[in-house]
C-alpha cells in the first residue's frame, strides 16, 4: 500500500464517522460536528493529493484547503447560530422535534 | 508510514469516541484532540501553514464556539437524551457502506505512487500564490466571512415578538 493510499484510507474512514454521525445523532450541535468532519476528510484529500500528486510545486491543494477552511469557519459560525436560535424556539435541540414547517 | 498510522489512529479513535458519547461538553473535548491529530497529519505531510491555520482556526476558534452553543443549549434536567433507537442500525449500514466503497476504490485505483521528498512549497510560496494568482477569491472569501459572521450574530441575537418574555 503506498502512502497516497493510506491517507485516502484515512480520510475515507473519517468521512465515514462524520457521515454515520450525521445520520445516527440527534442533537443538532452533533449533527454540525459531523460534517465538519466530513468536511476536514476533504480537506485531508486535498492535502494528500498535493502531497502525492505530480505538481506539488504548484500548491493547488494547500491554496484550495486555506479557501476551505475559512469557508468552514463561516459555515461553522452560521450552523451554531442556527443552533442557537432553534433553541430559542423550541428549548431543546433535538432535530427530530424541529418540524415547525412539516407541511 | 508508522507516523501516519499513529495520527490516523489516535485520530480515527477521538473522532469516533467523541461521536458516541452521550455528553457533549466530552464530545466537543474529544473533537479538539482529533482536530489537533488532523493538524499533526497536515505537518506531517509538510503543509506547515494549513496546520497552523487548522490548529488556529478549528482548535482555537470553532472548539469555542461549540462549547459556547453547547454550554447555552444546554436543557436544564441534565444532559441525557436518549437517541432515538430507530435510526442507529440504517445510520451504521450506510456509514459502513460509504467506507467500503470508499476504500474499495482507493485500493483498486492505479494512484501515482509519488515521490519521497517533501514539496517545497511554504509559506513564502503560498503568499504569492494566495495574493497573486488567486487575490480575487481571497476578496471573495474575506467578503464571505465578513457577511457569514453578521448574519449569525443577528441570527444569534434576534429576538422576535413571539419570545419577547
Amino acid at each position: 500500500m503506498s502512502p497516497l493510499q493510506a491517507c485516502l484510507l484515512f480520510s475515507s474512514a473519517l468521512f465515514s464517522l462524520g457521515l454515520i454521525a450525521v445520520l445516527v445523532r440527534s442533537n443538532a450541535i452533533l449533527v454540525l460536528l459531523g460534517v465538519e468532519l466530513m468536511l476536514n476528510a476533504a480537506n485531508l484529500n486535498f492535502i494528500a493529493f498535493w502531497r502525492y500528486g505530480p505538481a506539488p510545486a504548484e500548491g493547488h491543494g494547500v491554496v484550495f484547503v486555506v479557501f476551505a477552511l475559512a469557508v468552514a469557519a463561516a459555515e461553522a459560525a452560521v450552523g451554531l447560530a442556527l443552533v442557537i436560535a432553534l433553541h430559542r424556539h423550541q428549548r431543546n435541540v433535538r432535530l427530530g422535534e424541529a418540524r415547525r414547517l412539516r407541511g | 508510514m508508522t507516523a501516519l498510522a499513529a495520527i490516523a489512529l489516535l485520530t480515527l479513535a477521538a473522532a469516533a469516541i467523541a461521536l458516541a458519547l452521550r455528553d457533549l461538553i466530552h464530545s466537543a473535548l474529544l473533537l479538539i484532540a482529533s482536530w489537533v491529530g488532523i493538524a499533526a497529519f497536515y505537518l506531517w505531510a509538510g503543509a506547515e501553514f494549513v496546520a497552523f491555520a487548522q490548529v488556529l482556526i478549528y482548535v482555537g476558534a470553532i472548539s469555542m464556539v461549540v462549547l459556547f452553543a453547547v454550554l447555552l443549549t444546554r436543557p436544564p434536567t441534565g444532559p441525557a437524551t436518549r437517541e432515538p433507537s430507530g435510526r442507529a442500525v440504517p445510520g451504521f449500514l450506510a456509514g459502513g457502506a460509504v467506507l467500503g466503497l470508499l476504500a474499495g476504490a482507493v485500493l483498486s485505483s492505479p494512484l501515482p505512487a509519488g515521490t519521497g521528498a517533501a514539496p517545497a512549497f511554504g509559506v513564502r510560496e503560498l503568499g504569492l500564490k494566495l495574493l497573486g494568482p488567486h487575490a480575487g477569491a481571497l476578496l471573495a472569501t474575506a467578503a464571505l466571512l465578513t457577511v457569514a459572521l453578521l448574519g449569525a450574530v443577528v441570527l444569534a441575537a434576534a429576538r422576535g415578538k413571539e419570545d419577547a418574555s
